[in-house]
């Protein structure tokens, strides 16, 4: 379903944008326009549909106008020409009652220097949105409370945004904008200033949110690590206009331009790593123990499901923790209740070729050797990881990987 | 005259009076009620703080010293109030503190919405800020004639006076503490759909507060400095003492006269200022 479609959006920043948007419509280029008229163009007919419930990055260079162009989908920056439609209507044609309704009700902003409001406390900031709609107090402060809850910080209501760490403020300003319970969250290189750690924490706990809350969430950001993390589909821009818009996968692996796949080339290492390289220790054990020890290992390893290995570490299959379970009441052996439809990738695959089995299966896949030993398995957030060019979650090939 | 002229000498002098003339003559009736007004409220204040011993003004004032500064300012007012009253001069004191009081409230009434719509449009602000320069640079004498014109003589003229030449600080400030406001808060405030009412009133005035307090101390310094000159059209007080010590040559009354102004200038001055320190008040 399309939550929001863009069409042919437009910003000119100058005196005679109309004259400006005459010449982009017979094709002259950016520059072409600043020599002849002195107006910049800063969004170029930007034309996207995002979908209810995704995470929709928009990633480009200072610059490139993914700042203007997502302050122009809550009129924050009037646009000059185009439309963006939410729900099927179109804001840039409402008034300005019409438009302050849809600020309130269906799209909040969270902003790169947090723009806390400093004289208020974190209860106050957070109940604003519901403030100023005249929501009465109790009702609004019990909102706020929960948002700040959801982000973590439900101790610290009565605090000042001075009091916090630049990780907290950033949470205060996401509960803000949670307040109001919208359903488009524009995030503005919402963690672009905080440390690259605290960046990544950040990045994980947005992603758990939008599991329950399943927003549809429009995210700025010049890093296309964390684009390639948050986004469901991406959107590239360079020079105000829209290179190319597809899921990560098709930025990497089909850039629609030599612009895309300059950008990329550092990070397309999915045509290079092999599933050694990613994969992680496996949980397993041999089928001889029983199912009481998979279960006991199971509850230490902290998993839900477990590899069975027989002689010489041949992959059998795996067994689940409730199989497992049943395995010891029925007293049963392992080979009982054993699943033997284990997705199992070789070691010299290619991480290109590894996306597809991390996505549907339900156990990581198996890695295994010429002689159908289990040597390791493969994880989503490994996959991911290293085509971020995280080197952590690189191994040399030299080395071996030895799994217990 | 020999001098060569492209121009004969323009009657601005003429069109002048010929407008103070039309203004006295059409908006008689209003500047009678306004006068009729601050006589009376000049004179409410004056019998209220004249009620009962000197001592109790003294404490209220010092408490309230302390209150909005510290203990310390607390103390100075104690000390410097009870000097002012042990030279004699408590009457003139409390007469001065009246115009003060009046010129102030005044500026601030008119000043900080004037300063408010100032900061909404660049227009108005274009208006407005040469009208403020000339309102400070014109030496505060001139405009005691058209004071005089149209109110008399007594306090009135004085007050009038006194607002116009010390509102100027209040409304730039008020502009500037607005405009001053980060543009990511306005944005903020913006984009979760407030107002231009709620705007201002819940993000931009808070926030530009102690800017606007540091204009209204101006203004109240600067009604201080106008205390002497508004003596000359009859304004009563402390001013008038010191404008006598000038006249007569008597050096002792006129230091007596200005010391008095001074303690007062730097109680208020710190009482203001106090606010400013106060955090989140």
């Amino acid at each position: 379903m399309v939550k929001l479609r863009v069409n042919k959006l437009t910003k000119i920043f100058g005196k005679h944008p109309n004259h400006a948007l005459k010449l982009l419509e017979e094709k002259k280029s950016k520059d072409e326009i600043l020599a002849e008229t002195g107006m910049t163009v800063g969004v170029n007919q930007a034309t996207f549909d995002i979908h209810a419930g995704e995470v929709f990055v928009i990633m480009g260079l200072s610059g490139s106008g993914k700042s203007t162009i997502i302050r122009m989908l809550n009129r924050l920056i009037e646009p000059t020409g185009g439309s963006i439609e939410i729900d099927g209507e179109d804001i840039v044609k409402m008034n300005k009652e019409q438009l302050r309704e849809v600020r309130r009700k269906k799209i909040s902003m969270v902003f790169q220097q947090f723009a806390l409001f400093p004289h208020k406390t974190l209860l106050q900031n957070t109940e604003y949105g519901l403030e100023i709609q005249g929501v009465d107090k109790e009702t609004r402060a019990k909102k706020a409370k929960e948002s700040l809850e959801l982000v973590g910080l439900g101790g610290y209501t009565d605090k000042y945004p001075d009091e916090l760490s630049g990780g907290m403020k950033q949470r205060v300003g996401l509960a803000r904008a949670l307040t109001n319970d919208p359903d488009i969250l524009l995030m503005d290189e919402a963690f672009s200033a905080l440390d690259p750690l605290i960046r990544k924490d950040m990045q994980d706990e947005l992603m758990d949110l939008q599991e329950k809350m399943q927003k549809t969430i429009v995210f700025i950001t010049h890093d296309l690590n964390e684009a390639l993390r948050l986004g469901d589909r991406i959107a590239l821009m360079k020079d105000g206009s829209v290179v190319q818009v597809g899921t990560p996968e098709d930025i990497l692996m089909d850039p629609a331009n030599d612009y895309v796949e300059r950008f990329v080339e550092d990070v397309d290492l999915s045509r290079v790593l092999t599933a050694e390289q990613i994969m992680t220790r496996p949980v397993s054990m041999n089928v001889e123990k029983g199912a009481r020890v998979a279960l006991e290992v199971m509850k230490s390893e902290g998993v839900s499901s477990i590899y069975i290995t027989g002689k010489n570490r041949q992959i059998l299959g795996f067994v689940t923790a409730d199989d497992a379970d049943k395995a010891v009441k029925e007293e049963k052996s392992i080979e009982d209740v054993i699943q033997k439809d284990v997705v199992t990738v070789q070691l010299d695959t290619l991480l290109t070729d590894l996306f597809d089995k991390t996505s549907y299966a339900t156990m990581p896949p198996a890695v295994i050797d010429e002689e159908n030993r289990l040597r390791g398995i493969v994880v989503k957030g490994a996959v991911m990881g290293a085509l971020a060019g995280n080197n952590e979650m690189i191994h040399s090939t030299q080395t071996e990987v030895t799994s217990s | 005259m020999n001098e060569f002229q492209i121009f004969p000498k323009l009657p601005l002098s003429d069109w002048i009076e010929t407008f103070v003339e039309f203004l006295d003559d059409t908006f008689a009736g209003l500047f009678e009620a306004i006068s009729v007004a601050i006589q009376t409220i000049a004179d409410g204040i004056i019998n209220i703080m004249s009620m009962g011993s000197p001592y109790i003004l003294i404490v209220v004032i010092s408490l309230l010293a302390w209150w909005a500064a510290s203990w310390k300012v607390g103390l100075f007012s104690i000390i410097g109030l009870e000097l002012i009253h042990n030279l004699g001069y408590w009457p003139e004191t409390i007469q001065t503190l009246t115009l003060i009081i009046i010129s102030v409230l005044i500026c601030v009434v008119i000043g900080i919405p004037i300063g408010v719509w100032m900061s909404q449009s660049n227009r108005a602000q274009w208006i407005i800020t040469p009208i403020l320069d000339f309102m400070q640079t014109m030496p505060a004498f001139v405009y005691l004639i058209p004071a005089i014109l149209f109110f008399s003589l007594g306090i009135v003229p004085g007050v009038v006076a006194t607002i116009i030449f010390s509102m100027p600080p209040t409304v730039r400030f008020t502009n500037l503490g607005i405009r001053q406001v980060d543009g990511d808060l306005i944005e903020a405030a913006n984009s979760f759909g407030s107002s231009v009412w709620q705007r201002l009133f819940k993000v931009q005035l808070p926030l530009a507060k102690q800017t606007l307090m540091a204009g209204v101390n101006q203004t109240i310094m600067l009604s201080l400095s106008m205390v002497v000159i508004a003596s000359l059209v009859g304004a009563p007080g402390l001013g008038e003492i010191v404008y006598r010590a000038v006249t007569q040559v008597r050096i002792g009354l006129g230091f007596e006269g200005g010391l008095a102004l001074v303690i007062i200038a730097m109680i208020l001055d710190r009482m203001t200022q106090g606010s400013k320190k106060k955090k989140r008040g």
